[in-house]
């Protein structure tokens, strides 16, 4: 489980930003690829925790799953699959091992509140 | 009053500074012309064992070493110093996997140009360590035959993040009913073109390909530093 520490690490990546920022942090958006070894549930879970005593805390964490996506020697294009555990073309079935997507753990936005 | 929160987009990737360590433990490992080597498993899966033999079979004709992870005592560190190769526990505590900074830590003192490959074992867990890059040349990921062959399918991400499968225990392959065309249809699936070594660290089955393996890697990676 080493969601926490990566909630902490996100945590601290969003005090710097809102420190140059200014203002109050509403939400923190985060892309999340299914080959970043890390578990959604998990980490949205541990950053209330991370948040806790620190100038995000009560801001939401908001995780956009990205997609899969390997490239195909053979058909020369991108492909999207559903799932890690058969990375091969669905259109023509060649074996990949090209990920160009899907190992995202990235910070893109926050929502931050101005003060009167 | 209070204004309508403002949505900023602010690109930053969340594990940036190991990344960034990592890269320039890789560029130190280069300059200093040291191989490295990672191992990543479940445990009880041979890893130390494996280590041990390997670190005995090439200090014969190299200089080796290994830097061990794990949770709570320096057991393994002390299996491996029956090498006699330098051997360095990394104990993490709470934490299930090494990051770049641990690694970065643990070679104070060590000159590494007169090391030939550097050997880390990462903590036993087939989840964590696949978010970390340590800053190595070279990845495997350890499965033993009693673990059965669906591992890959259960764990792709650390699987995909290898580069190499060793597959140890072979010696008890017969009696745990090891398919070995299943456990490579899986781990292909995962990770399409991965190599597979077998071995037995207990009888010597397959080190002798195993050795000559690493050392090829080793000479590549010197021919393509020079």
């Amino acid at each position: 489980m080493h969601e926490l520490s990566i909630a902490i690490s996100l945590v601290e990546i969003a005090e710097e930003e809102a420190e140059r920022l200014g203002g109050k942090v509403i939400a923190v958006h985060l892309k999340l690829g299914p080959m970043a070894g890390v578990v959604k549930d998990a980490l949205l879970f541990s950053y209330e925790i991370a948040c806790q005593e620190t100038a995000l805390e009560g801001s939401r964490l908001v995780i956009e799953d990205t997609p899969l996506i390997v490239f195909c020697p053979q058909c020369r294009t991108n492909r999207v699959l559903g799932s890690p555990q058969l990375l091969r073309c669905f259109e023509c079935g060649t074996p990949t091992p090209e990920v160009v997507g899907g190992r995202e753990l990235q910070m893109v936005a926050m929502e931050v509140e101005d003060a009167a | 009053m209070r204004h309508e929160p403002r949505l900023v987009e602010v690109r930053r990737n969340v594990l940036k500074q190991n990344d960034v360590l990592a890269r320039e433990l890789r560029e130190r490992f280069r300059e200093a012309g040291v191989f490295v080597v990672s191992l990543v498993s479940s445990p009880g899966s041979g890893k130390t064992m494996l280590l041990e033999r390997t670190l005995t079979l090439l200090r014969e004709r190299h200089s080796v070493a290994a830097l061990v992870g794990d949770l709570a005592t320096e057991n393994d560190a002390a299996r491996l110093a029956r090498s006699e190769a330098p051997v360095r526990q990394i104990t993490t505590g709470t934490t299930c996997h090494l990051e770049a900074t641990m690694v970065e830590r643990a070679l104070e003192g060590w000159n590494l140009a007169e090391l030939d490959i550097l050997f880390i074992e990462n903590v036993g867990n087939l989840v964590c360590p696949a978010s970390y890059d340590l800053g190595e040349s070279l990845r495997f990921v350890v499965l033993s035959v009693t673990e059965g062959e669906d591992k890959p399918l259960k764990y792709p991400t650390i699987f995909n993040s290898a580069d190499v499968a060793m597959i140890t225990k072979m010696d008890l392959a017969a009696a745990t009913e090891f398919s070995w065309e299943t456990a490579e249809r899986n781990i292909q699936a995962v990770r399409p073109g991965m190599q597979m070594i077998g071995v037995s660290a207990k009888t010597g089955e397959g080190m002798p390909e195993y050795v000559a393996f690493l050392e090829a890697q080793l000479a590549e990676a010197r021919a393509g530093a020079a």
